[in-house]
């Protein structure tokens, strides 16, 4: 069992990451091992132009999952309200961004806002917009399957207690959610900081996200330099997933 | 405040086809406990969910206090309800749990506080007013939940089997409790479904007994035990023994026997249910003798309970602890007094197990 998991594991999910590791201290790649070890790739990679992308996507990332969550909760509650066909039917709506490729999404928002009124071609917040559109799909998910892990007997016993709709709806019901929406804004935070292909398509000089920066740098062959912002990356993404894990919520506790 | 279906009828998903409930008639006094009691399906439930407004009938009115709330939403229609499974919110503690429905109508701070210790004090939970409910056992978090309910001072109390989800030694204190309860609240009309027969015979006011969506019977529960007026009730309501017989003049005749009992105003010639209740029936001769081979012997502590076979038809007997019980095969007399005996006009539906 443990040996599968070593064989498997190992060469195909640990090893890139311990390469991007090793090559983000290195000056050249000679033989088996890195050599030249350095600590310059990473001054390069958090200061000027890579600290601004790392700001850049940190807020593309907050700002995308929390619109995400807000939509895709409020969604998800309007969803479960429908009777069946209408809530497949939303669902599937909502799943459309992930089963499209991500550059068609890109491109789609591209076209859909270069032209007035809605023009926002050129600005931060096309990048913003699409990166919601495709994580809102992971928070709608997140949230209509803890809404229908919801007991009924719950917010039926709010209303016999004399609570309307929208007073269940803030005390009962989006309390005993939030255990699963803080998991779900990790995630779409997540896929927010890796996402690369619509991005490319939209992206204005001035907000330009980490991803961008890791392939033009690795395009331009700065191979170790585009290591080392790499793991800041990976490590910006990791520091916040595993803050949103710290918090912990009282219906947690359940 | 009265409880009044005026003919509730409740189908599932709206089809008409398939009745969770068929045209119930019936009336909660003021300060009336009454027990809904029936086998699971009988709709005893959905009559319940109607009163606090989470069904809504196809046709027929909810009355409470005379005022027509059939069409009033659940948080508008002033109840206390307990369920079986607590429903507590699991992210409030004990006392803000009280508080809910306080809060929820903008009852003042001050009052809140007062009303929420009243409660907590009236269920014995008061030392746990900072407990969150997964840190209670079931029997306190129903009294929780019943702290809960009483806390925005209903005047119609639903309880929905609270006690199924208790152990037994737990349920038969809970049921005191509730007995208390009602003593103290004489003015809160009480709904209690179950399908358990001891609580409701030791709680109800009134018993109305519910099979197959509808209404079989209802009275007290002396009324329903002593003399009850169909087979489906008088098993239902304690065990019975249920026997086919054929009336004649001044008695009714089984499996051969000629058996001396009240037959009222039943024709003779006409075939009829006797019931007889198991408690009732003594071992050995007397009058209104029955002869039969013991199928079955039930040591219960207390009690012996004997399954005697009287050509073709078991017949239950429950005996004081016998010193030497009989063997199985054995032929035995049963009796029973002529008194103890209710003629009823129907055919056999079951054989009362």
């Amino acid at each position: 069992m443990w040996a599968v998991f070593l064989v498997l594991f190992l060469p195909l999910f640990a090893l890139p990451l311990l390469v991007v590791l090793g090559a983000s201290f290195a000056t050249h790649w000679p033989g088996v091992l890195p050599a030249g070890l350095t600590t310059d790739n990473y001054r390069a990679a958090t200061r000027g132009e890579a600290l601004q992308a790392l700001t850049t996507s940190l807020l593309t990332a907050a700002g995308a999952s929390l619109l995400a969550l807000v939509v895709g909760t409020w969604a998800a509650l309007a969803g479960a309200a429908l009777n069946r066909r209408y809530r497949r039917l939303m669902d599937a709506l909502f799943v459309l961004p992930v089963a499209v490729p991500s550059v068609v999404v890109g491109l789609s928002v591209l076209v859909a806002f270069s032209q007035p009124p809605m023009l926002l071609n050129g600005t931060r917040w096309i990048v913003i917009l699409a990166h919601t559109v495709l994580v809102t799909a992971f928070a709608h998910q997140s949230a209509s399957a803890a809404i229908a892990r919801l007991d009924p007997a719950c917010e039926q016993a709010a209303a016999s207690l004399g609570a309307r709709p929208s007073y269940v709806l803030l005390r009962v019901r989006l309390p005993l959610l939030l255990p699963s929406l803080t998991a779900a804004a990790g995630l779409c935070f997540a896929l927010s900081m890796g996402e690369l292909s619509a991005t490319m398509m939209l992206y204005p000089p001035d907000w330009t996200p980490l991803p961008v920066l890791i392939y033009a740098a690795t395009d331009r062959g700065a191979l170790f330099t585009g290591s080392a912002v790499a793991v800041v990356l990976m490590a910006a993404t990791l520091l916040v997933l595993f803050a949103v894990s710290r918090v912990r919520t009282r219906a947690s506790y359940r | 405040m009265s409880i009044r279906f005026d003919s509730v009828t409740v189908a599932y998903d709206g089809n008409v086809g398939s009745l969770a409930l068929d045209a119930l008639d019936l009336t909660v006094e003021p300060g009336e406990v009454m027990a809904l009691l029936g086998p699971s399906g009988s709709g005893k439930t959905t009559a319940l969910r109607a009163v606090a407004g989470f069904v809504r009938p196809v046709s027929g009115r909810v009355l409470l206090g005379g005022r027509d709330v059939t069409d009033l939403p659940p948080y508008r229609r002033g109840i206390g309800m307990v369920v079986q499974q607590y429903a507590l919110f699991p992210h409030l503690r004990v006392d803000e749990n009280v508080a809910f429905g306080l809060r929820a109508r903008r009852t003042p701070r001050g009052e809140i506080r007062q009303r929420v210790a009243e409660a907590l004090e009236m269920t014995g939970m008061a030392a746990y007013a900072r407990r969150y409910p997964r840190e209670l056992s079931g029997g306190q978090q129903q009294r929780v939940a019943i702290a809960r309910a009483l806390a925005i001072r209903p005047r119609v109390l639903l309880l929905d089997e609270p006690l199924s989800a208790l152990d037994a030694q737990l349920r038969s204190g809970m049921l005191a409790e509730l007995a208390r309860l009602h003593r103290e609240l004489p003015d809160v009309s009480m709904l209690y479904v179950t399908h358990d027969q001891v609580e409701a015979l030791t709680l109800a006011d009134r018993i109305a007994v519910m099979d197959k969506a509808r209404l079989r019977a209802c009275g007290t529960p002396r009324e329903l035990y002593r003399a009850p007026t169909d087979a489906f009730t008088a098993s239902f309501v304690g065990g019975a023994n249920l026997l086919p017989v054929t009336v004649g003049p001044g008695g009714v005749s089984f499996a051969g026997a000629e058996l001396k009992v009240e037959t009222g105003d039943v024709v003779a010639g006409a075939r009829a249910t006797l019931c007889v209740r198991p408690h009732l029936v003594g071992l050995g001769a007397g009058p209104n003798q029955l002869v039969g081979v013991v199928r079955e012997i039930q040591w219960r502590g207390a009690t012996h309970r004997l399954y005697v076979e009287v050509d073709g038809h078991a017949v239950m007997a429950d005996l004081r602890e016998l010193r030497d019980p009989p063997a199985h095969g054995e032929s035995v007399s049963l009796h029973f007094a002529a008194e103890d005996a209710v003629l009823l006009p129907a055919g056999v539906v079951g054989d009362g197990r």
